[in-house]
């Protein structure tokens, strides 16, 4: 009954990505959506919260946030009155790995918001009235933070993971670090480490490839290049070899939250997409595929229950997660490790390798609707160097997984004897 | 482009309403069920039930066993979910057009066929209570849950979607079973689908799984309308953290009337513009808004939001604040108090719409640009108006003038009117104050 057999167009590829590097090295990527009004800046650059050091966790994400704070050209008011007024956003953050930001308008306010980007990253005022306002309003946020099982229970899961390694520090910092931070570690953070060499910006929407480049170059271009090199990251910590659990006692609470797991692929190790592709059978597909089905389903234990990878480039971790009632949370630790005993014992069925591989590849379409979903897309691709034409090559990548390469990745990374498992609330 | 904005409006024999909307610029068809009934057809003794009978839909049919139902989308690339709120439980699939058929099935089968196994139904009592007690884990919910029973004297609106604990302990699969038998009909019921499909054909396999099955009477809930909040109250909560969330909750018009539109206006101007749509898009942040700068920018509160759901009868708009521990609440009412006098008092300039009204299309365009989107749309407006609420959603906007301002604002902002819901940081042994 479909009109259009899958329109290639649709799918961002090297025939309808246009690129170019500035001489200072800002990468630019942008693709043209003719079916919507608006469009979508994102970018990411250094100044990532790897860069933080104990004493001032937090200290990147600091500074992202004060980065939309009043700039060169306009006080705080005056940024926020540009962009408010014409419906658009411009927020800055960052990751473990990358400081980004994140830009969305109508396509006739294209010019305001690559012009707020460019103020924002590359002129921030940084006065000492809006970091402290900025302070307390990451401190509520910190204490919100605090009360929240299952924040709570996935922040001492990436502690007890990365056993003191930046990696596994809170982005948003603690109470104590965030109070200690000043305006000029903030503005030495800026200096330091927001440079053009490192950042990569991606277009998608109702904007022409020709207009992205004259906006980049009007605004970027003579940003000049600087960068020296990042401090090397200390070596990462060995997985776990026994099971290690903790638990978080937070007052007031009905439900605890359950994180479970250990380290797993990064996104460009070889075996990433076959533990990816086992991980949905084991902890996604349909309701939360396999554990879902025996945590929730048959057993009544939690509202929620999955499985999930995430990785980086050199790095990845593999976790279970549930909120469950605190009388129930040994048997859903059980449970899972026997879901994990099986996952690694045997190889998942035909019927569910086909299920899932059906899965990833029909939702690809969905995924690549939006102009976030498009332009998320492309620089993934870009930053794990996958290739411009990985999305279009995805169903023929995804079908040539076998249950042999899942049950090895699986083999590789999990055990059930050896887990990190950390629980928060009552 | 080749999206064709047109709704088409169809309606079978057994009363059920088909709307549909063609837009071919990507592979993918988006389906939505939608069915009158929610929390607000709730009583005392069921109240949680519209959300459970949701989550037995996933529990089977003898067409479509359990585990069976959820493969059947996601094997062929699809993504499914539910919700349930005060006046509508609905359920979508979004998919590849080639694969709509599987979900024009699925829909079809359980309006009807649902098992209701009772060993499924415990366990779901189970997995229900737990979703509730992750809602009690968190402080804004505990607070929102006082403020809605001091808002409403018998109207349905007062309770939570998830219900009370006492309820959830209690309902059978006997109340269950009535429940979807009595609302889970064509004639209470809205399909909505957009995407890439040719109505006519759609229209006939729509006709084929449908036709068929007979409708019900439907109850309707002998509710009346509260239009007012009778009395101003303080309700205050203590519990673990450092945060205080003060929350105050005038009563809001109903979705249907121009009102609804003035006040949202007013609620860009007071707190900022935000989408009514469920399903994001974009946002736009509130820092020029009056409460940011009077509160936020004043260093009273650390943030501050509004919020307005549209519903069939009057329900709550809510100002959100959220302090550290140190600082006074009286003051931050004191300032939203003295900003909503303005308002009351004064005609906003013509400018300030103008820039409400440019938000409002922007955050309408970022809403409605994907094809699940325009579907959610299309019924959400079902639920409350008709679908050509959300085609008429921006001409609303444009209509409104400072004089419906300053009248939204006279007359839904009445401090006397309202409930103010403080939550406060329990004090901590062996501390000082």
């Amino acid at each position: 009954m479909s009109k259009t057999i899958a329109p290639l167009s649709n799918v961002p590829g090297p025939e309808n990505i246009t690129s170019f590097i500035l001489p200072n090295g800002i990468r630019v990527f942008s693709f043209h959506n003719p079916n919507v009004r608006s469009m979508v800046l994102i970018g990411i650059l250094g100044g990532g919260a790897r860069l933080d050091t104990a004493d001032r966790v937090g200290l990147a994400h600091f500074t992202a946030n004060s980065l939309s704070r009043g700039t060169r050209d306009y006080n705080f008011q005056a940024f926020h009155h540009q962009l408010e007024s014409i419906g658009a956003n411009l927020s800055f953050g960052c990751g473990t790995q990358h400081a980004w930001m994140n830009a969305k308008s109508l396509r006739e306010d294209a010019d305001t918001v690559f012009y707020l980007a460019a103020q924002g990253l590359r002129f921030p005022r940084f006065e000492e009235k809006y970091i402290n306002r900025l302070r307390a309003q990451l401190l509520a946020g910190l204490a919100i933070r605090d009360q929240d099982t299952e924040e709570r229970a996935s922040m001492r899961f990436d502690q007890m993971l990365y056993q003191g390694h930046p990696y596994g520090f809170p982005v948003d910092g603690f109470t104590e670090t965030i109070q200690a931070i000043n305006s000029a570690e903030i503005i030495h953070f800026h200096h330091r480490h927001y440079h053009p060499e490192q950042l990569t910006m991606v277009v998608a929407g109702a904007v022409l490839p020709q207009r992205v480049k004259q906006l980049t170059e009007k605004y970027f271009a003579d940003w000049e290049a600087s960068r020296q090199p990042d401090a090397p990251i200390p070596p990462l910590p060995q997985p776990p070899t026994q099971l290690l659990q903790e638990h978080t006692t937070l007052a007031g609470k009905s439900q605890a939250d359950l994180v479970m797991g250990t380290f797993g692929p990064a996104r460009m190790d070889a075996d990433f997409l076959p533990a990816y592709l086992g991980n949905h059978i084991l902890g996604q597909f349909g309701l939360m595929g396999r554990i879902g089905k025996i945590v929730r389903s048959q057993s009544g234990l939690a509202y929620y229950a999955s499985s999930s990878i995430s990785a980086w480039a050199d790095v990845g971790a593999w976790s279970f997660s549930a909120g469950v009632n605190p009388a129930n949370k040994d048997k859903v630790v059980n449970l899972i490790r026997t879901q994990i005993a099986e996952f690694i014992t045997n190889p998942v069925t035909k019927e569910e390798l086909t299920n899932s591989a059906s899965h990833l590849i029909g939702r690809m379409p969905m995924s690549l609707e939006s102009n976030e979903g498009i332009a998320n897309a492309i620089l993934r691709m870009v930053r794990f160097d996958l290739g411009l034409d990985y999305y279009q090559n995805y169903a023929s990548i995804i079908q040539s997984i076998t249950a042999k390469d899942i049950l090895v990745a699986a083999k590789k990374y999990l055990n059930p004897d050896m887990l990190l498992i950390s629980s928060a609330g009552p | 482009m080749k999206i064709n904005h047109k709704t088409q409006t169809h309606h079978l024999e057994n009363g059920l309403t088909v709307l549909t909307r063609e837009m071919h610029h990507v592979p993918i068809v988006s389906q939505w069920i939608w069915y009158r009934i929610g929390s607000r057809n709730e009583v005392p003794g069921i109240t949680g039930i519209s959300h459970w009978v949701e989550h037995m839909q996933f529990k089977g049919t003898p067409s479509y066993p359990i585990h069976e139902l959820d493969a059947a989308i996601s094997r062929n690339g699809g993504v499914w979910n539910a919700m349930t709120s005060l006046d509508w439980t609905t359920y979508y699939e979004t998919l590849p057009a080639n694969k709509i058929d599987i979900a024009l099935d699925l829909e079809a089968d359980r309006m009807t066929n649902s098992v209701f196994d009772i060993n499924e139904v415990e366990l779901e009592r189970n997995v229900v209570i737990s979703e509730r007690e992750g809602n009690q884990n968190e402080p804004l919910f505990q607070l929102s849950e006082s403020v809605r029973k001091a808002a409403f004297a018998q109207h349905s609106y007062a309770t939570q979607v998830i219900g009370e604990l006492v309820d959830l302990k209690a309902i059978t699969r006997a109340d269950l079973f009535r429940h979807y038998q009595d609302y889970y009909t064509p004639n209470n019921a809205v399909l909505v689908l957009a995407g890439d499909f040719d109505t006519a054909a759609l229209l006939e396999k729509i006709t084929n799984r449908y036709g068929g099955t007979q409708s019900n009477s439907v109850r309707t809930p002998t509710l009346l309308p509260e239009k007012t909040i009778n009395q101003t109250a303080v309700i205050e909560k203590e519990g673990p953290g450092d945060t205080i969330y003060l929350q105050i909750s005038y009563r809001a018009p109903s979705a249907r009337l121009d009102d609804f539109f003035s006040l949202l206006v007013l609620d860009s101007l007071l707190t900022g513009p935000s989408s009514i749509a469920m399903f994001g898009g974009g946002s736009v942040s509130n820092k020029v808004s009056r409460l940011y700068q009077q509160i936020v920018e004043t260093d009273l509160a650390v943030a501050v939001s509004g919020g307005l759901q549209a519903t069939i009868d009057p329900y709550l708009y809510e100002i959100l604040a959220i302090l550290p521990p140190e600082k006074n609440t009286k003051q931050v009412i004191h300032a939203i108090d003295k900003q909503i006098a303005i308002l009351q008092d004064n005609l906003v300039k013509q400018s300030e719409i103008d820039r409400a009204i440019k938000q409002a299309k922007a955050l309408f365009a970022y809403g409605s640009e994907s094809i699940t989107n325009q579907a959610f749309w299309m019924g959400y407006a079902s639920m409350f108006a008709d679908h050509t609420w959300f085609d008429t959603y921006i001409s609303r906007i444009e209509n409104i003038t400072p004089a419906m301002v300053q009248y939204a604002a006279q007359h839904y902002l009445d401090p006397s009117h309202r409930i103010i819901g403080i939550y406060r940081p329990a004090k901590k042994e062996g501390t000082l104050h």
